[in-house]
């Protein structure tokens, strides 16, 4: 114990004989700590903001379709389970929250455009935890209930139809018998979301009223459900799968969107490759400020040697230094990269590049996301690897011959 | 000069380990750069190209407005001799006229909201892919017949197959009541998902008589030989627009701005990364060059002594540090180019690629391409910013005091 206080001691002094040279590989080490962990904020605000904001489309984590439905998302593939059916099993499993709907594609008509849309039957109530729309930003209001008849549109699409609040659109799709099935509908409220392609693709109307336009009874095309946390998918997944029958598929958001998915874990491979290749560019000078340190310094080590200090001894010290030397960086690293973050957190506003943003999937701002784990991987990283990288100019100072080493002049 | 060259390379070599180490600094970076420079910009032109040649074009001439709003009543008057004199006037084939609308299509079983193009089926070919990518069927011939071909992904939810009918329902340009049922005669895979999924086209005459045109269409594609000459073209066209008649000429980044902006979005977060990597090489330059040249204190002191301007030290530092930087550079290049051509001939993927390129038009397989630009770009600011790094050692030798310096140990 008492060796190891003395090595650590010798350690700490020895760091700071060339100081110069010290402060310069501390320098660099902040610097490439910050990198790694400023970079990493940023990727993953980045990956965050486009997973929130698809889940709050799809909606829900875990979705529940009739098996043909998502490759042909068309009325006639509806859920075999009627709705009391469906009420009667979700409504006690304690959700976060769920909701049954109608997902079909529609082509909508003012009295002068027409564009092709896809038309949303809601339970408004249920949906509002989920919904990329915030009904109290809506101009007009939101729709009120399942069997509400009016119609929420996005404001790009309104201004496109040229149509506005109170106007009539005609909305147009088939029945399960591919009849014609179309309806007037007054526009009631007009919504605004943060990706502008929503505001031009979805429509929203009551439930119970596309129910009646499309002539499916009591039918929905999914059951939607919401978890605690979108990256913990799996219990959901289990949840709900127990409580339907056979004949409909359960999917995950990852299956549902499997770009986003992959982006998912793409960004998190990212991290880490990013993390490596910053230490690898950092290690030349470690190992090159480690191996400086121990040539200047030969002669003493054989002194010590020869004193009878184990070659182990010396081993440790020259480790031990590498290792003040990174956990200091680490340090100012990670508390500099907290500082630049921080302010940061409430959004950088990247609408320069929205649209093409927006054609990755994320919004215009930025809100980068400092999470403990990455933090940790980035900071385990450089101690593992400043470890493996200080072995080799450490061994070889263990292995001087002593009487060599104290007659060698530089 | 001779003299003060094999100077520096010797004093590189007093300490190979550590001219090794810090040269290695720099061609890990060097390499990367390569790399992912050639990757990036591979990459980059690729997903213009294959976004554009599609479908879009290299320009259009549009009404003004109707790139915001694309309104069907915004339109170009008497488009298809529009087409006609700019064909003549360029004298290039590479131009054709389009119309557009949103319907209704109706198949036996299914109904699905598309866009529908009213297309010149003879000039088409040369401004989009489109033609050239039929699977099923062939594409439009005749400029009048009730035809019209469809992507893949609409044909499979459509469930119709060539030789079936379609119905089209929508409105026309004037607001009024616009159906026509035509044969589904091609069936085309572009690999573009959302054209594959949303897009028809029938004959130009066509769907100027059924959606009630009287003539007029809303663009005109124009295609240049190449990305580079897309400016020039540009000039050219507008000048031949007629006068009087608001016509405007939209190029791609105005066509396509989440093309532009996700490039610019992808290169500004490279250029933070290469940036970090090229600061971190600097600095372990900067660590070697100070400490080569303390440990020299005392010889430099005799040099000085006898007379020796320290400017030229200086110089002899920087040059050290030029002959490292050299050496990293030609190493750099070299592996980095090596290990580029062999993936850009072998051709290479990463996991999500296929999700990605699918999003981007991109192949799911790689092949990174070695300019002279890639190559020798990255390099360049390494090597520049390592003399950089040295000009703080190189300018402590002129505080050196010849007396004090022979003194120290």
């Amino acid at each position: 114990m008492n060796t190891l206080r003395i090595l650590t001691l010798l350690a700490w002094r020895n760091l700071w004989r060339n100081h110069r040279r010290t402060l310069i590989m501390l320098g660099a080490v902040v610097i490439g700590v910050w990198a790694m962990i400023f970079m990493t904020a940023l990727t993953m605000g980045m990956v965050n903001d486009m997973i929130e904001d698809s889940i709050s489309v799809l909606p829900g984590h875990v979705q529940v379709h009739h098996p043909d439905y998502l490759d042909d998302p068309n009325i006639a593939n509806l859920l075999p389970m009627s709705d009391d059916a469906i009420e009667k099993k979700f409504a006690p499993a304690g959700f976060l929250a769920w909701a049954t709907r109608i997902k079909v594609p529609a082509v909508i008509s003012s009295e002068r455009e027409s564009r092709g849309v896809t038309l949303l039957g809601i339970e408004p109530g249920r949906e509002e935890a989920m919904s990329f729309v915030d009904y109290d930003a809506v101009e007009g209001r939101f729709l009120e209930g399942p069997d509400d008849d009016g119609l929420v549109i996005g404001r790009k699409l309104a201004e496109t139809l040229e149509t506005e609040l109170g106007k009539r659109v005609v909305l147009m799709s088939q029945d399960p018998d591919n009849e014609i099935a179309d309806r007037g509908f007054r526009v009631v409220g007009l919504f605004t979301a943060d990706v502008q392609a929503y505001e031009e693709q979805y429509v929203f109307a009551g439930k119970e009223t596309v129910q009646k336009l499309l002539r499916v009874g009591d039918g929905v095309t999914a059951i939607v459900v919401l978890g605690e946390d979108y990256r913990n998918v799996e219990p959901l997944y289990e949840k709900v799968s127990a409580l339907v029958d056979d004949g409909v598929t359960v999917s995950r958001w990852t299956e549902l969107d499997t770009y986003l998915g992959t982006m998912l874990r793409v960004m998190d491979g990212f991290v880490l490759v990013w993390v490596i290749v910053i230490f690898l560019a950092l290690s030349f000078g470690l190992v090159n400020t480690l191996v400086m340190a121990v040539f200047e310094r030969v002669r003493e080590i054989g002194l010590m040697l020869a004193l009878g200090m184990k070659p182990s001894s010396i081993l440790g010290q020259i480790v031990i230094e590498s290792m003040m030397l990174l956990v200091i960086g680490l340090a100012i690293g990670n508390l500099l990269a907290w500082a630049t973050i921080k302010p940061l957190e409430s959004g950088i506003d990247v609408s320069v590049v929205a649209e093409g943003m927006a054609m990755m999937g994320a919004a215009s701002v930025l809100y980068p996301q400092l999470r403990i784990e990455d933090v940790v991987l980035a900071n385990t990283v450089v101690l593992i690897m400043g470890f493996l990288a200080s072995l080799s100019p450490a061994w070889r100072a263990s292995r001087f011959q002593p009487i060599e080493a104290i007659t060698k002049v530089n | 000069m001779n003299l003060v060259l094999r100077l520096a390379w010797r004093n590189l070599w007093r300490q190979p380990r550590r001219t090794w180490l810090t040269t290695g600094a720099m061609v890990f970076s060097n390499v990367l750069l390569v790399f992912m420079i050639s990757l990036q910009f591979g990459m980059y032109r690729l997903m213009i190209e294959n976004s554009l040649q599609a479908f879009t074009g290299h320009m259009q001439v549009q009404a003004r407005g109707y790139i915001d709003d694309q309104k069907m009543r915004q339109t170009i008057p008497d488009v298809a001799s529009l087409a006609g004199k700019l064909r003549e006037e360029l004298d290039s084939d590479a131009v054709a006229a389009r119309a557009t609308a949103f319907a209704l299509a109706s198949s036996e079983d299914r109904s699905y909201g598309i866009a529908v193009f009213g297309i010149e089926p003879q000039f088409e070919p040369r401004v989009s892919s489109i033609p050239g990518l039929v699977r099923d069927g062939r594409y439009l011939e005749s400029a009048d017949a009730a035809e019209i071909v469809i992507g893949t992904v609409l044909a499979r939810n459509l469930r119709v197959a060539v030789g079936d009918e379609l119905t089209l329902i929508g409105s026309g340009r004037d607001g009024s009541f616009a159906a026509v049922v035509a044969e589904v005669v091609g069936i085309f895979d572009s690999g573009v998902a959302e054209l594959d999924r949303t897009i028809a086209e029938m004959p130009l005459g066509l769907f100027q008589d059924v959606f009630y045109m009287d003539g007029s269409g809303h663009q005109v594609v124009v295609n240049a030989p190449g990305l580079g000459q897309v400016a020039e073209l540009r000039r050219r066209v507008a000048g031949l627009l007629p006068e009087g008649q608001d016509l405007v000429v939209q190029d791609w980044d105005a066509l396509l701005p989440g093309l532009k902006q996700a490039i610019q979005a992808d290169i500004s977060s490279a250029v933070f990364m290469y940036a970090v990597l090229v600061v971190l090489v600097a600095f372990s330059v900067l660590n070697t060059q100070l400490m080569s040249v303390l440990e020299r204190t005392h010889e430099f002191g005799i040099v000085l002594a006898l007379g020796l301007k320290p400017g030229r030290l200086g110089r002899l530092v920087m040059l050290e540090t030029a002959m490292m930087g050299a050496i990293g550079l030609f190493l750099g290049a070299l592996i980095g180019g090596a290990i580029t051509a062999w993936l850009g001939m072998r051709g290479f993927t990463m996991p999500g690629m296929e999700e990605m390129g699918a999003k981007f038009n991109l192949p799911s397989r790689l092949h990174p391409n070695v300019t002279v630009a890639s190559l020798l770009s990255g390099p360049t600011v390494v090597f520049v910013f390592s003399l950089l790094a040295s000009v703080y050692p190189a300018l402590r030798l002129r505080r050196l005091r010849p007396v004090e310096a022979m003194r120290a140990v």
